[in-house]
């Protein structure tokens, strides 16, 4: 026999506005439930988000090909050829948005005064800058004019450890292919900044054919750093590029190049779910409450309508479908609020109050909180899916009263 | 063969260190078409008897058949199923569910049973008109007086026709002029659809209109007679 759904569903409706201030609250503690939910995840997405990013920017790149000896030793001896034809239809299809080679090598920069290890890149100045450097980043100066530019750019921090300044010499030390010390002076025609402190202390950029020329690379490079267009997923970009190089390289995503950043991610989504699991936890005691409160109010009706002939489950699911308008109201209102709060914060918070704590975990000092649909879609899933469990037992309860003791409840 | 059939029924209820006999061994045979007055004092067994025969309280012993079906050995589910289809109710209370209209009461039990809804409109509509309810459909059940609901719950019982119709103290809020134009619809649904109607009741009015009079004390039969309708 089948369920009278419309009588049922006018039935569980009216029931709820019975007690319109028992249900207004608990609508309230779901909404509120439901706002927490999405919002926090939001601004945890936020910060995952960002602090994956920020690695993005400093490895850079989604996917980066390396001779397959380079990142055990990151010197000129494990250097590579400059891309060809076959890997260059690769980097400039349509899954590639950016792509640049460049040199990467240890060396050591000193001042008048002072003298520190640093990251030496040789870039190509308009790659660069395609591959995620922001001209706004640079704080004095100017960025490289090209890969033949003869200047140096460096970090803001890295300036102050080495007491020097805009339009002064430094000299940068590594060694060539030979293993004999390869030297050069440069001017410093740029100071950059950056999220992270560490990066303004440890890369400094100059033009890769002025490197090339310093290390007596020829036009070798040491990496290709590759940006596609969807950093959560950098395995198609990934494969194509494995099938367009020569052996003796390896190509890897940035998940495998930091693992850290990877593990991050995956323990994200996890996360996320639990967090909504406890925040339902809570709100399941209420909900619980509400339900078993207004069936103990309706004994004699739940009476009468098993003496009328309702089976037990047919209890059982107007019980459910109370519980279900309820979460759903709760539902609606709750996403509203949460996106309605989350869209005029779509500019960034300024977290700059803890930003040395933010640095730490690698994220920077604004908060853009993220809204994704498939937590959207879980946070709603979680509610409706634990809010039916949840409800089973108050209606369980009620389909179990025996029709002529319920009838005689007063 | 018998419409119900109740062969040594017994029921009884624990109170402190009393047993109470709600049923002490009732055997009854009540043919199809019959109309039974049930009547004697409070606490004889009258309601007991009522509910057991419904299925809606259980026995501690004896068998129930209704239409050669063991209603004491069915389930839940079942149970349910022959009250839906087979019986109908008028409770001493008149039990109307508080957040619907009156009609939406009657039709309640066709909606449940799968009535379509025009079918539901035309019969509740039609039945409304008969107990005297025209006009006061929509109406809350806290809108009517105690004998609108008492009506309202009479045409909630026999708007789908049951074989058998129980009711407890029907007439318990009604006027006189009311009470003999609901017993006279239910002897019409009794002798034009072979409606079996077991009534209790304490009103001498309503003793009048049955074709058998049972009378119970103390959770038994001491009297069982046909009499002759005025």
């Amino acid at each position: 026999m089948a369920l009278p759904v419309r009588a049922m569903s006018i039935l569980a409706w009216r029931n709820l506005w019975r007690n319109y201030r028992r249900t207004l609250i608990m609508l309230l503690a779901i909404v509120l439930g439901v706002w927490a939910m999405i919002f926090m995840t939001a601004l945890l997405r936020g910060m995952v988000d960002d602090m994956v990013k920020q690695g993005i920017t400093a490895l850079p790149g989604h996917v980066q090909v390396h001779a397959a000896a380079y990142r055990d030793d990151p010197s000129v001896t494990h250097s590579m050829p400059a891309p060809e034809e076959k890997l260059l239809d690769v980097l400039n299809g349509h899954l590639v948005k950016a792509w640049a080679g460049r040199v990467s090598v240890p060396a050591m920069i000193s001042s008048e005064y002072e003298n520190r290890g640093v990251s030496l890149l040789g870039v190509d100045s308009e790659a660069e800058l395609a591959l995620g450097f922001k001209p706004d980043d640079i704080l004095e100066g100017r960025f490289l004019s090209g890969s033949d530019d003869r200047g140096i750019v460096i970090g803001r921090k890295l300036m102050q450890r080495l007491e020097t300044r805009l339009g002064k010499r430094v000299v940068l030390m590594s060694q060539d292919p030979d293993n004999s010390i390869a030297e050069r002076g440069f001017k410093i025609v740029g100071i950059f900044k950056a999220e992270l402190e560490s990066r303004e202390e440890n890369f400094v950029y100059a033009g890769r054919d002025v490197v090339q020329e310093m290390l007596g690379l020829g036009t070798g490079i040491s990496e290709i750093a590759v940006l596609g267009h969807d950093y959560q997923a950098p395995q198609a970009l990934s494969l194509n590029i494995r099938a367009a190089v020569p052996g003796g390289h390896e190509v890897l995503t940035w998940l495998e190049l930091d693992p850290y950043l990877a593990t991050m991610m995956r323990v994200m989504n996890g996360f996320v779910l639990v967090w909504m699991v406890v925040i339902f936890l809570a709100l399941s005691f209420g909900l619980v409450n509400t339900l078993m409160m207004a069936i103990f109010e309706r004994v004699r009706e739940i009476g009468l309508m098993r003496a009328l002939g309702m089976r037990p489950s047919a209890i059982v699911y107007q019980i459910l479908v109370e519980s279900v308008m309820l979460l759903l109201l709760g539902l609606l209102v709750g996403n509203l609020m949460a996106i309605a709060t989350i869209i005029p914060l779509k500019d960034g918070i300024d977290i700059s109050a803890v930003s040395q704590g933010m640095e730490m975990m690698g994220a920077s000092s604004m908060l853009f909180p993220v809204l994704l649909w498939p937590d959207l879609l879980l946070a709603n899933g979680v509610v409706i899916v634990l809010g039916i469990i949840t409800s089973l037992l108050p209606a369980w309860r009620a389909a179990q009263y025996r029709p002529v003791e319920a009838l005689s409840r007063t | 063969m018998s419409a119900i059939s109740c062969t040594d029924l017994c029921k009884y209820y624990q109170q402190g260190d009393a047993v109470i006999k709600g049923l002490d061994h009732v055997s009854l045979d009540i043919e199809q078409g019959s109309f039974i007055c049930l009547s004697g004092p409070s606490g004889s067994g009258k309601t007991t008897l009522l509910n057991t025969i419904g299925g809606l309280d259980s026995l501690d012993n004896g068998e129930i058949s209704i239409d050669g079906e063991r209603v004491d050995l069915l389930g839940k589910s079942a149970l349910a199923d022959l009250r839906l289809f087979r019986i109908g109710f008028v409770f001493q209370s008149y039990n109307l569910i508080p957040v619907l209209s009156a009609r939406e009461n009657v039709e309640f039990v066709m909606q449940v049973q799968g009535v379509s809804a025009i079918e539901r409109k035309q019969r509740s509509l039609r039945i409304l008109k008969e107990v005297g309810l025209e006009g006061m459909e929509d109406r809350r059940p806290a809108q009517l007086s105690g004998g609108q609901q008492q009506r309202v719950a009479v045409a909630r019982a026999i708007v789908s026709q049951p074989k058998l119709v129980l009711a407890d103290e029907p007439t318990a809020n009604l006027d006189s002029q009311s009470m003999k134009k609901l017993m006279a619809h239910f002897r019409e649904l009794n002798l034009t659809h072979k409606v079996t109607f077991l009534i209790a009741t304490h009103d001498q009015r309503v003793m009048a209109w049955a074709d058998r009079h049972i009378i119970m004390e103390d959770g038994r039969v001491i009297s069982d007679e046909l009499q002759q309708t005025s």
